[in-house]
Parts: C-alpha cells; structure tokens; sequence
C-alpha cells in the first residue's frame, strides 16, 4: 500500500513537475533593455521572412567556402553589431579615398572600405599612401525601416542649407548617385540624376537593400546577385548567398522594432528631456519624424522618436577627418539616431564607444566633441549646472 | 639497422613509463577463439562468407552496447524549446579475441538517430608484452579522460561535459597506431599510450561557429582516409593511479593543423595546435563521493592578420561530484542505489584581450548542473538534471541565460 502511495505521488509529481518546467527556465529580458525584435504589425508571412533574416543577420558566420573573403572586415553581422546594437572598436571600418564631391579617387586601389583582415595565405589590404581616410564603428541597425520611409519631402523641409532662418543650423541632404539594382521608392525626389542619402555615417546610402549589398560585399566579402563582383580581385563571380537571403535580411534590417525607451516618469528624465530641447540639441536631433507610405504595412504613416533629421551639419573641424561619401563635406555628418544609446554598453562591450569613430568613450565626452554647427548647443549644455547636466544624460541614457 | 629500431622502441617505452590507463577495451567481453587461417583457398566472391564470427560452433565475437534518450525543456533569455525528445545515442560494440594476446574491439555509434553514424573505435589490439602493445585502426585519442571514457551509463548526466565535447572534441578518433603499456606495483598502477593518426583541419579556424572550434573537424568524413596536412597528429597520456587514493593523467595532443601544401606548391605557413589536459577521479573514502574531473588548455597559431574572433588560446574544464545517498533494494531491485550528482563546468573559448581596446575578450560560458540519479543495476541509470549557464559574447556583453530541466535513460546492454 505504501509503495503504490509512492508510486502514484511520484506519477502526479512528474506530471505537475512538467507542467511547470517553463517556470523554471530564465526569464525574458524586459522588452525595453533589447534591441532585438520585430515591429509591432507584422502579418504572418511578414514574421516568417523577418525569422530568416533574424537567423542571417544573428546566427550566420561566413566561412571561406561560404566566400569570406578572401579580404574581410568580419564575418558576420552579428560581430559588428552585437545584439542589435552599436559596434565595438574591434569591427570598426575604415574608409578611404574620397575627399570632395568629386568621387572617390582610390576605387582603384581598394576603395572606399578596407578589408583589414585575411582568411589564411592571404594578406589583408593596406591603407595606400596619401587616402584620406575615417574611421566608422558600426550603429545600432534598430528602427532603420522607420527612417527609410521617412518621406524624402519631409527631409527637404527640414533641411536650411544656407541658414534662411538665423538659428546657426543648417543641415542639407546628401545627394547620391544609387546602384543599378535600386529602385526608387515611389516618392523620391531626384536631383540631377541623384537621389538623397539616408543611411550610413555621411548619408551615402540610400536605402536597407544598399546597406545590405554593401555590407555583404565590403564586410564580409559576399558577392550577391546585385553586386556579383569581388571586391578583391574585382572580377565578375558568382554569387555567394542566394537572392532571396539577401533581400529577407533587408527586410529583418526593415521591420526591426525601434528602441523602447525607458524610465520615461523618472522626474530628472523628464527635466532632461525639457533641457533637451531647451538648449537647442532637438534642433538636429528632432525627436519626432513620421513615416509615409510604405509597402510594410506596419511602417506606415507612423510617428516614431528616433532624436535626428537624417540630414548632414557641419560638426567643425575636429571632427573634420578629411575624408567623406557623396556630396557630403569633409566636415558634415549626418545625425545619428540617438534612440537606444542608454543600451549602448550592451552590444559594446560595457563600456561607450560613441562618434563615428568611436573616439568618445562616455556621453559627456560626446557632447564636448561637438563643433561646427553644434558649438552653440554644447555650450548652452556646458553653462547648466552639474543638476542640470545630469539631468540630459540621465535622458539620454533612457532613450 | 634492427639494432637501431630496438633501440628507438625502448627509448619510447622508457619516456612513458608504464602504467594504468583507463581501460578502453573491457576485457570480459572477449572470448577465445580458436587459431584459425583465414588465408585458406577461397574467392574474393567467398569474401562475405570468410569471417570468423560466421565460424560455426564458435563464439569468436561479443556484442554489446549502450543507448541513451533524454526529455528535456531548455529555455534561453525566456525563450523555450519546450518539451523536447531526444535519442542520443545507440552504440554497438563489436570485440573479438582473435588469439591470445591478439584483440579486436569497435564502437559503432548512432547518433541522434542515425543524423550521424561513426565509427568511434575499431582497433586491433596485439600484446608483445604488458609494457608494450601495439594498437592500430580507429583510436581514441587519450586526451583528458571523458575522450576514452565517455559511455552514457557510467555518467550521472544526461549531457556530456561541454568542455570536453565542444572545447575537447570528445568523441574524438582518428585512424592511427601507436604503443600502449601498463605496469602494476602493489596498490599503484602505471600506464602510457602513444599514437600518431591523422589530425585536426583548418576548419578548427575556419567554421559556422565563429570561434576556435576543435571539433569542427569531426564533420570532415574524409579524415579517415586523407590527411590533408599530411602530418601526424601525436597524443600521449602517462596515468598513475592508487587505488586508495584515485588516478591523475597528464595528457598532450598536437601537430599541424592546416593544410600548407596543394599540389606540390607551399600555399600557406604551417601553423600548429598543442592541447595540454589533466584529469583526475577519486572516491572519498567512507562517505563514497566520487570526484571525477578534467581541465584543458588549448594553443594554437591563428594569423595575426586573420579575425580575432579565433582565438589562439582556449581552456575549460569540469568537475563532478557524485554523493550515494541511497544503496540497497528499492522497488524490488537488490542492489539499486540513488545518488545526487553536481558539475560545475567552465570553457574560455578565447582567452586573451582584443587588440582594439586591451579588454578582456569574453566568449566564455559556465554552468552548473545538478542532479538525482537512480541505478537499478550498476549497467542502468536513470537521471534528472537541472542545467543553470550562462555564457557571454566575445565583447563580453551581458550573459545570455539558459536553463531548464532533462530526464534521460541509458543502458549498457
């Protein structure tokens, strides 16, 4: 009797103990301290495209005879941009070549990126003498669907190129030549044959297929079906990842949920986000755009809060490298995103690597880098108290 | 010139003075058969026919085995795989004692249902003298322990060791030969092997891992025939053990990893691998808790113009303890015993700083696991495991988080 009492206790504790495995597995991170993660919206189909291109961008590792290479900068997304998230030094790029409106002068020689590193019984590429040259780490790829479908007339009106309002702001678009393989989105505005450039630290991408191609080819050494050169011997090849890849992780880089932020009822957040806008950095981080119309469903017509324009500003001339992409100047920079910095640390290692290059390795020391158009904002921020400062870090380190 | 191969045999006899190692090949699955030739007048269509376990009235050949299959549900940061059934593992010994001192043993093992089949051992074995036997065909290397040691039902785990599987790349055999020998001295026991075999490949450098994955070359199938290196890889191991005090071996594995060479032309540098491992086991006297463990240390040359990602130095290893808590009948088994069971495992699959920032570079994991296992019989064991790991990015950002439970059977049979 005592024996089948145990037995049939054991049998409904295994059961029970079943039941309640899940409980026992870790828990999900909350929603707001990940990168990671779909938009809201996405019909069925949409999900199952976004997963591979999730599984692409996340798990894939290229291997020599998946074609890395032969020269390379890395071998997966995901070592550039850890969770999602910023780059660390490690997978920053190196760009070379271009030092007006003029073009790239160094094509010949292995421009605009170099590939710093080899697979074995190759030598990786070297700097040629006298290219001008900068060093980019690699953003957070978040949101970007929202930014695309920005409407390039919203772009326009945001831009003051010669200054009409007084404000010290400019801010421009940055008109570029586009790939064969690209098609204008219905919408976009052209101007002698160039359209405007939203990607990338100088604006000189136009959209997420050209981020893909581009990063498959001169990151990774991927030829695809849209770019099937190889960008070391330069010659026509094959291509190394299959057409239908290519575009799902350019829908996965599409319909990646925007950063949540976080701590929004915290009172020095709210202060902060006041003194934001206060001494003036909304001017060119503008914390609200709105999508137009676009053929993701769930990118439509969307307000999001993504704190830039899109659009290139003089940031003066110690952040002038002498390099740049497009019609950009030397000395502009297009306004990176600020959502997800508070997250920053996550993907880079613990520690902020911030600027194009990485250079500012905490919020504060970002700020201080601001020049050009930029200089009457940070010093505005320097002449705040202690209080105060901590205040507009505490919000952005919430967003 | 006989003269000369005497000496080099007793040169390497007397480097690896004599000893215990863990048997590989359990001597009471062997029965004699008689003295037979089977170079007698038959066709190569004969063949088939010609082969001593179809002697009749004989019994030249034992067949045994074991077999593992888990449930598990393991989740990941909040994601589950949910409720997961797996059969692991059925393996099939073949062995034969072709003459006295002449033996044959293999290891047939399917994996994940037949997902993988491998030859794991297949080794002839000849005796010219306890210090000196020659063994040839499939060998396991003796690197660490688990590697020569890794049958499912003398573990109190439904998984093996991490740092032996996957920093180790246990079970790791190649065709090879090499020497063997043991020596006894009251409660001491000494033993050595030596082997030379086919190797390791660039893909331990170059896979869909993205780290220096050793086991990466487990899915060249043609390594049992071409080397593309062309080197021998060496491994040897020294064991001493007391049976009152337990046994600790010292072994080394390395060689060439990369193919240098292609069709007469240099096409790369050699680079070379050296894998340094100890192992221990022991029974704590009176409250019986067995200690069972192994740590690795792994060195290669990577280019430097390569990815970082690949690391050049590699460690880890596993400790487990297992505490009998229960030994007498149970549930009508004479001798049944229930045990709790703890492995605490660490593997650095890239130790070193990244050139870029001179951080620490992460990509390193650790686990503890515990369990309860229950044995009807000393050859079957039943066993419920709690796995809690955590493991880190090569920037050594946050830990992704993994856990959950798993209940496996396995057998020998």
């Amino acid at each position: 009797m005592r024996k089948s009492q145990i037995i049939i206790g054991g049998i409904i504790a295994l059961i029970v103990g079943i039941q309640a495995c899940e409980k026992f597995e870790p828990g999900l991170p909350l929603e707001d301290s990940l990168l990671d993660g779909p938009i809201e919206g996405l019909s069925l189909s949409e999900m199952q495209r976004f997963n591979d291109g999730d599984r692409t961008f996340n798990d894939e590792v290229f291997t020599v005879e998946k074609g890395l290479g032969p020269l390379f900068v890395s071998n997966s997304c995901v070592s550039c941009h850890a969770g999602d998230g910023k780059g660390n030094p490690f997978s920053t790029l190196t760009r070379f070549g271009q030092v007006d409106e003029t073009g790239n002068q160094f094509l010949h020689l292995g421009g605009p990126q170099l590939q710093n590193r080899a697979i074995p019984g190759y030598q990786p590429e070297v700097l040629p003498p006298g290219a001008a040259f900068s060093r980019f780490t690699p953003p957070a790829v978040t949101g970007l669907g929202l930014l695309e479908f920005v409407p390039d007339d919203v772009l326009l009106q945001m831009a003051d190129p010669n200054d009409l309002d007084g404000d010290g702001i400019s801010g421009r678009v940055n008109w570029i030549n586009i790939p064969s393989y690209i098609n204008p989105r219905s919408g976009s505005v052209s101007h002698n044959g160039r359209y405007i450039g939203r990607f990338g630290k100088k604006a000189s991408v136009y959209d997420l297929l050209q981020q893909t191609v581009d990063a498959l080819a001169q990151d990774m050494g991927i030829s695809t079906l849209y770019h099937p050169i190889d960008v070391y011997s330069g010659q026509k090849v094959d291509p190394e990842i299959s057409t239908q890849r290519v575009n799902n992780l350019g829908f996965y880089l599409q319909t990646l949920k925007a950063p949540i932020p976080r701590n929004q009822t915290d009172a020095d957040v709210i202060k902060g986000k006041a003194l934001f806008t206060q001494v003036n950095c909304s001017s060119c981080h503008k914390p609200k755009l709105t999508t137009g119309n676009a053929p993701i469903s769930a990118l439509a017509f969307k307000d999001f809060y993504p704190y830039t324009d899109l659009l290139l500003h003089d940031m003066g001339s110690g952040l002038d490298d002498g390099y740049t992409e497009g019609t950009a100047k030397t000395n502009e920079w297009r306004t990176p995103p600020l959502w997800g910095l508070g997250l920053s640390p996550n993907s880079q290692g613990g520690k902020y690597f911030l600027m194009h290059d990485g250079m500012a390795t905490s919020i504060e020391q970002a700020i201080e880098l601001h020049g050009g158009e930029a200089v009457a904002s940070r010093q505005q921020y320097n002449n705040l108290s202690p209080t105060d400062k901590a205040a507009i870090i505490k919000f952005l380190k919430s967003l | 010139m006989h003269k000369k191969y005497y000496v080099t045999l007793l040169i390497s006899v007397s480097l690896f003075v004599p000893a215990l190692v863990h048997a590989q090949i359990d001597s009471t699955l062997f029965r004699r058969a008689e003295n037979r030739d089977s170079l007698n007048n038959t066709m190569n269509m004969d063949a088939i026919y010609n082969r001593p376990m179809l002697s009749a009235g004989k019994l030249p050949i034992s067949v045994g085995g074991y077999m593992e299959a888990n449930w598990q549900h393991i989740g990941q940061d909040g994601v589950s795989q949910g409720n997961q059934f797996q059969f692991r593992r059925f393996t099939i010994f073949m062995a034969s004692t072709i003459s006295k001192r002449i033996k044959f043993m293999s290891e047939l093992e399917f994996e994940n249902g037949t997902k993988e089949i491998n030859i794991e051992f297949a080794a002839l074995d000849m005796e010219f003298h306890p210090l000196l036997n020659l063994r040839g065909g499939i060998i396991l290397s003796p690197i660490g322990a688990f590697n020569q040691n890794h049958d499912g039902p003398k573990w109190e785990f439904t998984d093996r060791p991490i740092s032996a599987t996957q920093l180790l790349p246990s079970t790791w055999s190649n065709a090879g030969f090499g020497l063997y020998g043991k020596h006894y001295d009251d409660d001491w026991m000494f033993g050595y092997e030596a082997y030379v075999s086919g190797g390791f490949d660039q893909s331990i450098i170059n896979n869909e891992q993205g780290k220096t994955y050793l086991a990466a070359t487990k899915s060249n199938t043609d390594r049992f025939e071409l080397s593309l290196t062309g080197q021998p890889l060496f491994s040897g191991k020294l064991a001493a053990r007391n049976n009152r005090i337990g046994e600790i071996g010292i072994s080394y594995m390395g060689g060439i990893y990369n193919r240098y060479v292609d069709n007469g032309n240099v096409i790369d540098e050699k680079r070379t691998l050296s894998v340094y491992a100890v192992d221990f086991n022991t029974k704590i006297p009176h409250i019986k808790t067995f200690i069972t463990g192994e740590w690795a240390w792994i060195k290669l040359m990577v280019p430097e113009s390569y990815t970082q990602q690949y690391g050049e130095r590699q460690q880890g290893g596993f400790v487990d303890i297992v505490q009998p808590v229960l030994q007498r009948k149970i549930l009508g088994w004479p001798k049944a015993s229930l045990s709790l069971a703890c492995r605490l495992e660490y593997v650095d699959w890239n130790v070193g700083k990244l050139r870029e920032t001179g951080d620490n570079i992460g990509e390193d994991l650790w686990s503890v696991v515990g369990g309860l296992s229950f044995r009807p019989n000393s050859e079957t064991v039943l066993r419920l495991n709690y796995r809690h790991q955590r493991s880190r990015d090569f920037f050594a950002n946050p830990p992704v988080l993994l856990g959950g439970f798993s209940f496996g059977i396995s057998t020998y049979f």
